[in-house]
């Protein structure tokens, strides 16, 4: 096909969608809701994986679904279905009527006001076609060179998980009674590697690495990532126990994003109106040391949580989380900010089913000056984590305990591997020990941070 | 039993399929060759249900249907699906995971041989067809209870959800299975607050059941109870341990520790790809011997049970540890074939959307000699846990983690006070080598473990009698040092 028949085709798809959506949404309405909104989804995927040089699976398909909410008064509902005939449509919406008679009237519920509805306008730079541009072959071959780059790196590289490459499409239709409808796609590509290192007696270890794009120009090559796969890989060979000691810890990105999350989980709406997080309640309060900063932005063009509007319909934004370590905001939908008397955040996350979540747009920890290097520089003995295994945190308490593994830090230095530890505290005084922030802020998904220093936490080993 | 093979038909009767359609998509997909080919029908109609705050805040149901069609090629696999089971749409399928393999057509199956009927989980009425108004009792009734619990309970969560998968799986090598299963599960989480203190507590089971499960033994009342005195207990919990020492794991749901340390390990795919620390291992000592585990999938009404894999294949009772020695691994039929071992019926996968792959179903320790209290009083100074929340695994450094969410101090030989939530680590070929102690309690998990791998998620059961295990890394931060246990 070409890229115009593609287009044609797409627009055409397009067009259809966001007209089943409106009509689910009159459906519900004549069928007596006082409000009704209905999401459409469409997707496309395609994954391939090469293991030891050769394809191991492909993988291609397409899907679509939808769902609609619909409220009497107060009381809600929902239903959804994979199901576009004119019958399965029809069962969806009589089935949502009907489900809201056994639910609860609830004096917050309802779906936004019709003033507060509305898109950002211009390109967001979310979609770009070029992720499924490439030829079957050529898309092989990305996974091939990715994989064989990490093999080639060291003899020690003895066995793979494979390489891979993916590419993905995400189109998402939604429209509610108050007449608004928007729609929007998005693209995602990205390569892999797990290579699988061992030692002379036999023991071995995996790490991974990966790039992620919404278009294949901003991927990064197939060689980069397989080294540095094998260098993650490597760096793990031979790893001991650390002995149980409370020492200053330094975060790798790939698991400060962690601190991050247990943020939004302590901050988000849901957890606040219940009371399920010990930061419930402390908005204008101290929670963070004087150096955090957090931001959540759903604006930036590009990004992997952007969008032009959330889950609701509402104009995403840019909030002000934490600034200088004080609460300035949760992160809300309509439901929570009714509930606790605030606005909301356009931070609502809406699945098929059920009423609509909070998810963060673009969510980060503002950098710092020093770079990773000298954070690690300025400790005598310590730990770098580089990954962690486990859940393990308690957001009602901020209890803190999990498995990690990464290398310990003697006179400043990266020295050797250790692994079968656990790292312990309090998240209520680890937000406030986060004592240095490196200047290495790189979004690889939509929570990035930068590495970090956090000190006083327990580490468990023999 | 009637209404069960009402049930079996389903495909055919609503979506007009024939075995001669069947056999023309399998054609389609071994139009360029391959060793084998699957179709995987899947049509899923669920309900869930959440009370908060006392209201009914979220019912939702949906129906989600479609089919996977996969091809085999060597050590190959194409894979394509479709949520339109029109015969075109699935042709289109058929001939996409055709792609991956290269030769001249295979010749197409001769006949199906339907797998026998098995009904491990014989419900009359699925849950997800019963009334609704039942299902709203069932939350009302467990957010009543926790809340007159304790004056202290202060917030109390109730949620159900209900499904029911039909399935039907052909194959080239003429496998032809359909099943029909049933899944439910409630849970409810409290939060007991006292000034300055807050805590959660979590309770929940359930199974491939039908409602009236829920009205029995294991009633809301039940979890409700359960929750609340976790959420209570956590209140007065001191700081954990850290460090390495003796732990002793209840029986039940600690079982997890199995699902973790040797489990996933013990995969074929993993070890067919030499990428688990467990490759190479069959025949040798991996655990004590006072150690038995298997892999059960023929339990009677248990939330990891399945007639059949999602393979066609019927599920067995197999031994993976037998007296400590590594005996064999859950496999599929792709591993099964390439590394020339029985397919011991463990092909899962999590929807029409995903290729099988091999995974547990129930994984549980055969029960030992040992009086549970005991196995306690043999403890100096240790820790005694009896409830948790996930755990993770490094297949490839056999690393494993779990977390504990009800656990006390044993103290010369006696259980004394609770203890916070903290995280175990091991190496999971041999930490049941550290194994000295088991219980004669065996007991399963109350239906509630889901397993992720490679991003798909299916429902497993697991289960322990008491164990003792000699030394442990436990993640807290208080201090061991001589003198005390405790800071």
């Amino acid at each position: 096909m070409s890229p115009t028949e593609l287009e044609a085709k797409n627009t055409k798809l397009q067009t259809d969608l966001r007209e089943v959506a409106q009509d689910i949404v009159s459906r519900a309405m004549k069928g007596g809701a006082s409000a009704a909104e209905c999401v459409v989804r469409e997707g496309d995927e395609f994954s391939t994986l090469v293991r030891l040089g050769q394809v191991e699976t492909l993988k291609e398909s397409g899907s679509k679904s939808i769902g609609v909410r619909v409220f009497f008064g107060q009381r809600a509902a929902s239903t959804y279905s994979s199901d576009f005939s004119r019958e399965g449509l029809d069962r969806m919406v009589k089935s949502a009527l009907e489900l809201a008679k056994i639910t609860s009237e609830d004096p917050f519920g309802g779906i936004p006001d019709a003033s507060q509805l509305g898109q950002l306008q211009g390109n967001l730079d979310l979609y770009h076609e070029d992720v499924y541009s490439l030829p079957g072959s050529a898309r092989i071959d990305y996974a091939r060179r990715t994989e064989k780059a990490a093999l080639d790196f060291d003899p020690r590289i003895k066995n793979s998980e494979g390489g891979s490459f993916d590419a993905a499409t995400g189109h998402k239709v939604l429209a509610n009674s108050h007449g608004f409808v928007g729609e929007y796609s998005r693209s995602y590509c990205s390569v892999a590697a797990v290579p699988i290192a061992q030692t002379d007696e036999g023991a071995m270890q995996r790490d991974y690495w990966y790039s992620v794009a919404r278009t294949l120009k901003k991927l990064d090559a197939p060689e980069k990532v397989g080294r540095i796969a094998a260098e993650r890989t490597l760096r793990r060979l031979g790893a001991k126990k650390a002995r149980t000691a409370t020492v200053p810890i330094v975060f790798d990105p790939m698991v400060s994003t962690s601190i991050l999350e247990h943020i939004f989980e302590g901050i988000n709406g849901d957890s606040v109106y219940r009371g399920a997080s010990f930061l419930a309640g402390k908005l204008g309060q101290k929670i963070a040391g004087d150096n955090v900063t957090v931001i959540d932005d759903g604006t930036i063009p590009g990004g992997f949580g952007t969008a032009p509007f959330d889950g609701e319909g509402i104009p995403t934004r840019r909030t002000v989380v934490i600034e200088n370590g004080v609460l300035k905001s949760y992160l809300l939908n309509t439901y929570t900010a009714k509930k606790l008397g605030l606005q909301t955040t356009a931070n609502a996350s809406r699945g098929l089913a059920g009423t609509p979540g909070i998810g963060p747009g673009n969510y980060f920890l503002q950098p710092g000056a020093k770079s990773p290097k000298e954070l690690v520089a300025g400790i005598k003995e310590g730990l770098y984590v580089t990954e962690f295994l486990g859940q393990g945190v308690n957001l009602v308490t901020g209890d803190y305990s999990r498995g990690a593994s990464g290398l310990w830090i003697q006179n400043g230095e990266l020295t050797y591997p250790v692994e079968e530890i656990t790292v312990a505290g309090n998240l209520k005084d680890l937000f406030f020990n986060i004592s240095e922030i490196a200047n290495d802020l790189e979004f690889r998904g939509s929570v990035a941070a930068p590495t970090i220093r956090i000190d006083g936490l327990m580490v468990g080993g023999e | 039993m009637d209404k069960y093979n009402d049930k079996a038909r389903f495909f055919f009767e609503h979506y007009g399929l024939a075995e001669r359609d069947l056999e023309r998509y399998l054609a389609a997909a071994l139009s360029a060759g391959g060793d084998y080919a699957d179709l995987y029908f899947e049509y899923l109609s669920s309900t869930a249900l959440s009370m908060d705050e006392s209201m009914i805040k979220s019912a939702s149901q949906g129906i989600s249907a479609g089919c996977g069609v996969r091809v085999v090629s060597g050590e190959r696999t194409g894979y394509a699906y479709t949520d339109d089971l029109s015969s075109d749409r699935i042709l289109h399928a058929a001939k996409t995971a055709a792609l991956i393999a290269s030769a001249p057509a295979r010749a197409t199956v001769a006949g199906f041989q339907k797998t026998a009927a098995r009904s491990l989980y014989p419900v009359t009425l699925p849950s997800v067809d019963a009334e609704i108004s039942a299902k709203v009792e069932l939350l009302m009734r467990a957010d009543k209870t926790a809340r007159g619990y304790d004056p202290r309970i202060k917030e109390v969560r109730a949620s159900y959800g209900d499904e029911l998968r039909n399935i039907l799986v052909v194959a080239s090598d003429g496998t032809f299975a359909e099943d029909s299963q049933p899944l439910a599960r409630m849970n409810v989480s409290c939060i007991a607050k006292t000034e300055g203190n807050s805590a959660r507590g979590t309770s929940g089971g359930g199974g491939r059941v039908a409602l009236d499960f829920f009205f029995g033994d294991k009633n809301p009342e039940f979890f409700a109870r359960e929750s609340a005195r976790q959420a209570l207990l956590q209140l007065d919990a001191r700081e954990a341990p850290a460090g390495e020492m003796e732990v002793v794991l209840g029986p039940g749901w600690p079982g997890v520790l199995l699902h973790e340390a040797v489990g996933h390990g013990l995969e074929a795919d993993f070890n067919r790809k030499k990428t688990s620390a467990f490759a190479g291992l069959i025949g040798k000592r991996v655990a004590s011997e006072k150690c038995t585990v298997v892999d059960n999938g023929t339990m009677p009404w248990r939330r990891g049970s399945l007639n059949v894999d999602d393979e066609g294949e019927p599920t067995q009772e197999t031994v993976l540890i037998e007296k400590g020695i590594l005996k064999g691994y859950l496999s599929d039929k792709l591993s099964s074939r390439l590394m020339g071992i029985a397919d011991t019926g463990n092909g899962r996968r999590e929807s029409y959307e995903h290729i099988p792959m091999p995974r547990m179903t129930n994984t549980y320790m055969l029960a030992g000699q040992d009086n549970p209290e005991d196995i306690i009083r043999s403890v100096k100074h240790g820790v005694y846990a009896v409830n948790f929340g996930g755990g993770q695994v490094d297949i490839t450094n056999g690393k494993f983690v779990f977390s504990a969410s009800e656990a006390y101090m044993i103290e010369d030989g006696k259980i004394t006070a609770p203890i916070k939530g903290a995280t175990l680590i091991g190496n999971g070929p041999d930490v049941l080598t550290r194994v000295s102690m088991v219980g004669n309690d065996l007991k399963l998990d109350e239906g509630v473990g889901t397993c992720g791998k490679d991003g798909q998620a299916v429902p497993v059961g697991v289960g322990i009698p008491t164990l003792k295990i000699d030394r442990l890394t436990v993640g807290g931060t208080a201090r061991k040092d001589p003198g005390g246990f405790m800071q």
